[in-house]
């Protein structure tokens, strides 16, 4: 097996633990930082594959792409940081489950 | 993960291993060796003048790719500004940092903006780039802010609205131009190609940089905007 | 040999990873996040791709650390709703 195909199937793996945590994690944070495990784990796919070249230099339009979605991430993760931190603001919690059933505000 | 009904932990377990199993199974499928695009985006990127494929590949093969990024990531940034609680007014200047964060921030700052400089002008030959630039422009700007340095009071409201544009608008009248002249969209003139990117990269730093540190500060607490009562 | 380097690393990125999301506390979850980052960057490199390199750990490592770092604190700070002025009394460590 060779090294770049670890780290494609290591990837799939942070994909899927992003989206566990995505799901259970209750807090907004929580649900951030998986969402950029998840990204994470998609790029380390792309880039993972793309140095299946038979000559042995990798192929850049996938480090292209990875480049575009680093910035893309950096954005979303400022934006949905910035919205969360606007509603603790407005209602004292960070906490978005449904099990805590508590007066807001 | 301990607030949860007992049951409820059983979906997302089996929805992650699923997407394991799914995504593995997808990867090994795949041939082992595949060239990909490298092989063709070699030849012509040498023949253009950029050896660094990376950079060629986002500027000049995929420039529309970076075109609609820097769009969003200035979108983005309109809309933090939206959800300001408070006003960037800039902190009278004997809001200092300290004697050591001060040396730090004053022996750091100028080796960074070199770096950045550096990355911009190399990046068409090795590793380096707008990105990599703007980035380090960025951690620059939010490591100002965060020792306690506040907007200097000629650095108006005006200007950093040109700032964080200009590389978009840039980008955008150099991709547009040709389509004036009947060419194809985004279309480097050949023989101003390199000269082009150059200019366009150094502008995308700019705005790049200062978009990053203006999600920094425009979502930060009041703490770091200065807003002491 | 850098086969073994790398299982060491990929496994070393997963553990950071899960660890990052079974923690309790938003600080830590955060700090082990950067360091994910950070190791993150080393697994571009060795993926024969610098230009992800640089960018990662400047901007996710970085940048992103920074943003979520402001948040944890500023969601600390304040356990109730923001007040409408704040110059009102008994606002806890504005």
């Amino acid at each position: 097996m060779s090294s770049h195909l670890v780290y494609a199937l290591v990837g799939g793996l942070l994909f899927s633990i992003g989206t566990y945590g995505l799901i259970v994690r209750p807090h907004m944070i929580h649900k951030i930082i998986s969402t950029n495990f998840m990204g994470s784990g998609v790029f380390l796919v792309l880039i993972g594959l793309g140095n299946r070249t038979p000559s042995g230099v990798p192929d850049p339009v996938p480090q292209a792409m990875v480049l575009t979605g680093i910035v893309v991430t950096v954005a979303l993760t400022a934006l949905s940081l910035a919205i969360a931190k606007r509603y603790f603001s407005l209602t004292g919690r960070g906490d978005i489950s449904e099990h805590r059933e508590e007066r807001v505000g | 993960m301990r607030d949860r009904l007992p049951g409820s932990q059983l979906i997302p377990l089996v929805t992650g291993a699923g997407l394991f199993a799914l995504v593995t199974r997808a990867i090994l499928s795949l041939p082992g060796e595949s060239a990909g695009l490298s092989v063709r985006v070699t030849e012509t990127a040498a023949e253009n003048g950029i050896s660094n494929v990376v950079t060629a590949v986002l500027l000049d093969f995929r420039g529309y790719d970076t075109l609609l990024e820097i769009a969003v990531l200035m979108l983005v940034t309109v809309a933090v500004f939206s959800l300001r609680e408070t006003t960037m007014s800039p902190t009278p200047l004997s809001e200092r940092p300290g004697p050591v964060l001060g040396a730090l921030t004053r022996t750091v700052i100028p080796v960074m903006l070199l770096v950045a400089g550096h990355f911009v002008w190399i990046g068409s030959s090795r590793p380096g780039g707008a990105f990599q630039a703007g980035a380090v422009i960025g951690a620059a700007g939010i490591l100002l802010a965060l020792s306690g340095y506040s907007r200097p009071k000629w650095v108006g409201p005006r200007a950093i609205s040109w700032v964080l544009s200009i590389g978009l608008l840039v980008f955008v009248g150099v991709a547009v131009y040709p389509v004036l002249l009947g060419e194809e969209l985004l279309q480097y003139p050949a023989e101003s190609r390199k000269a082009l990117i150059l200019v366009i990269e150094a502008l995308l730093t700019l705005s790049i940089g200062a978009s990053l540190v203006s999600l920094f500060i425009a979502s930060a607490s009041p703490r770091v905007q200065g807003d002491r009562e | 040999m850098m086969l073994a380097f790398d299982v060491l690393l990929a496994a070393l990125l997963v553990w950071i990873a899960f660890g990052s999301l079974s923690e309790l506390k938003l600080f830590k979850s955060v700090v082990m996040f950067v360091v994910f980052g950070l190791f993150m960057a080393l697994a571009w490199v060795r993926l024969g791709a610098p230009d992800v390199a640089l960018a990662e750990a400047a901007i996710g490592a970085g940048v992103t650390g920074a943003l979520m770092l402001d948040a944890v604190g500023h969601m600390r700070e304040r356990q109730q709703p923001y007040p409408a002025s704040a110059t009102e009394q008994g606002t806890p460590d504005a």
